[in-house]
């Protein structure tokens, strides 16, 4: 039914729409020319092949585009003209001047400190709290169980917009307002993560565990040796969007910090751009600073990234 | 840990197919009957109530959700503000809304904001999954740097994006090297809207992009060779065959991004400012919420009315595209 692998190097025209039902060979069959098949074994058609690239490379430019320009803005010096038609896409002299600059205007280290605190300190608390609630959703029977795990549904089903105002009224009778422990309590423990541990947890296999409380292990020690152990994937997934949740969270931060020296990076930079909106490039160099530890963790973490959306999408 | 000497509460060999019954039992007897526990050696024995387990979770979704959540519903019929405990006043926050043009445009934004949003993110990252998906060289580069956008935090993407738009920026001077006049994104409260939807779409774009190749990876890849062999162009075969395959996943799109449109804040206050864009046309509701209910000054009460707006407009949304689903279905 298929000549799709064959060294034959005939126009693809040529050749019937061929398929092979169950093979899933690896793309990398390309020999001289474009002698690349698809999942189907199918040969990619040369043409078929330029629409492709110049379409990704169309999008490329769209979406990463933005973010060069920002880093050529943040390394162009302060004569050099900014605003030219045509633009220039690479800056002439590049300097590192303005992130000097932006260290002056406002304490920009001190607000990435901020936020890495804040966003520490939200992978600390989803993490342990989601795993202990998780595994008592899934593993531990006791009365009120069903109840527990309403509440986690019924609170991940409450938008955030919604009650922001009330948070804020917690936080001041609580006197947590204006402080970076109040910035992390809210979301300290998301529900989400809670009913994402407790799905991790219920599809371990019983016996294992059965076998270590034969042997004697009590509670925490099954919960901590065997079955947290087996869940590492999932906790990762957590601790990564704890992280880059907090990292860029804007609204709450906002609404809850109002002292200019506890600000996180994101409402710093609110500030930098509210107040210094006529110096692109400072208000550049800061983005850069805020964005690039970002950019760096997705680079090395990707697949838990993309892990994670998969399984948020098939829970939400 | 050695094996303990047996306890009468647990069978040493187990049945054939333990199924749940023994499934259950150590971890009932492990939460209710601690006395029971077959550890002999009591050396460091933790508490081991289930509800420990719980009680992290449960407290910080108690008083920081739940609580929030009741007393965003019983401060909505009070007058209370930042600094001053309200007064019942029953539906008097109510009856001003429906006199507040404020909220009328804030309403009017964050509806269009939907209609705007939705259809694109539904429909783009699709087209971008389906470009994605065939395994050619250096398309993992290709899908990862799709979805940088989505990693970066929303301020990052509304300044990266307001300096895009600025009056001299790259955009106009892109569109003056062509020829054509400067455009006023950021000054024009319409454009001003469409640029700020422009960019939660240009955000979204590889977040759903994800999901719908998590989607594809479940077509069944018979369906297509069929409809190939039967002569189907590549429009027809992404119109019988993708679409119908991904159509849960669409619905599924349309909910999580309808909800989020509407709830819209970041965005459009980066872009438009504080205040909403041009006699605060731009406001949309969570940015009006936000305004009405923060500060010394806050309105507590009418506040937590809008917000109250929001939930519910919020979970009609929901309720809507999950019956469409249904319809569709049946």
């Amino acid at each position: 039914m298929s000549t799709a692998g064959t060294p034959a190097a005939q126009p693809p025209a040529a050749q019937p729409p061929a398929a092979q039902p169950s093979a899933a060979r690896p793309p990398a069959a390309r020999t001289r020319r474009s002698r690349l098949t698809d999942e189907n074994g199918r040969r990619v058609p040369v043409w078929e092949l330029v629409l492709r690239y110049a379409l990704l490379l169309a999008v490329l430019a769209l979406t990463v585009g933005p973010f060069l320009w920002q880093l050529s803005t943040s390394l162009k010096g302060p004569t050099e003209d900014i605003f030219s038609s045509p633009p220039k896409f690479l800056p002439g002299h590049p300097t590192l001047h303005n992130y000097e600059r932006v260290a002056d205007t406002i304490p920009v280290w001190d607000y990435a400190l901020n936020s890495l605190k804040v966003a520490a300190a939200n992978v600390v608390t989803n993490c342990v709290g989601s795993a202990l609630a998780g595994y008592a959703l899934a593993r531990l029977r006791y009365r009120g169980r069903g109840a527990t795990t309403l509440v986690f549904v019924l609170a991940m089903l409450v938008p955030a917009e919604g009650i922001i105002i009330a948070q804020f009224t917690t936080m001041r009778e609580l006197g947590l307002n204006n402080t970076l422990v109040g910035v992390v309590l809210p979301g300290a423990v998301a529900a989400l993560n809670v009913l994402l541990m407790r799905n991790a947890f219920r599809n371990l296999p019983y016996e294992v565990e059965e076998a270590a409380y034969v042997d004697g292990a009590n509670v925490w020690q099954r919960f901590w040796r065997i079955a947290l152990p087996s869940v590492r994937g999932t906790l990762a997934v957590v601790a990564i969007f704890a992280f880059m949740g907090a990292w860029d969270d804007f609204l709450w931060p906002l609404i809850v910090l109002s002292d200019p020296s506890r600000f996180t990076l994101t409402i710093g930079l609110n500030y930098l751009h509210g107040t210094f909106a006529g110096d692109e490039r400072l208000v550049a160099a800061g983005t850069v600073i805020a964005v690039a530890p970002l950019i760096a963790l997705f680079a090395c973490l990707q697949r838990f990234f993309f892990r994670g959306v998969g399984e948020g999408a098939v829970k939400g | 840990m050695p094996p303990t000497r047996s306890t009468p509460a647990v069978p040493r060999t187990r049945p054939a197919r333990p199924a749940r019954s023994t499934v259950r039992r150590p971890a009932r007897l492990a939460g209710r009957r601690p006395a029971r526990l077959p550890v002999s050696r009591v050396r460091r024995q933790l508490p081991t109530s289930p509800w420990l387990f719980a009680a992290p979770g449960l407290l910080v979704t108690g008083v920081f959700i739940l609580y929030p959540f009741l007393s965003t519903v019983a401060n909505a019929f009070t007058d209370r503000r930042t600094l001053v405990p309200g007064r019942f006043v029953g539906l008097a926050n109510f009856r001003e809304l429906l006199h507040d043009d404020m909220f009328w445009i804030a309403l009017r934004n964050s509806v269009l904001y939907i209609a705007g949003v939705v259809p694109a993110l539904v429909i783009l990252p699709l087209l971008l999954a389906l470009l994605v998906r065939k395994n050619i060289p250096g398309i993992a580069f290709f899908r990862s740097a799709f979805y940088t956008p989505v990693v970066a935090s929303i301020v990052v993407v509304g300044l990266i994006w307001v300096w895009l738009l600025d009056e001299r920026g790259l955009v106009n001077a892109l569109l003056q090297t062509v020829g054509l006049d400067r455009v006023g994104f950021l000054s024009d409260q319409w454009l001003l809207l469409i640029s700020a939807m422009t960019v939660t779409v240009w955000k979204g774009l590889g977040y759903y992009m994800i999901v719908y190749l998590a989607a594809l990876a479940n077509v069944p890849r018979e369906l297509h060779e069929a409809a190939a062999v039967d002569g189907a162009g590549a429009v027809r075969r992404f119109l019988t065959v993708t679409v119908p395959a991904v159509r849960s996943t669409m619905v599924l799109v349309a909910a999580l991004s309808s909800v989020a449109a509407f709830k819209v804040f970041s965005e459009v206050y980066l872009m438009a400012g504080p205040s909403g864009g041009p006699a605060g046309e731009d406001t949309t509701l969570v940015m009006l919420v936000q305004r009405t209910g923060t500060g010394l000054s806050g309105r507590v009460g009418y506040a937590s009315a809008l917000s109250l707006v929001v939930f519910v407009v919020t979970v009609v949304l929901m309720l809507l595209v999950l019956r469409a689903d249904r319809k569709e279905e049946s």
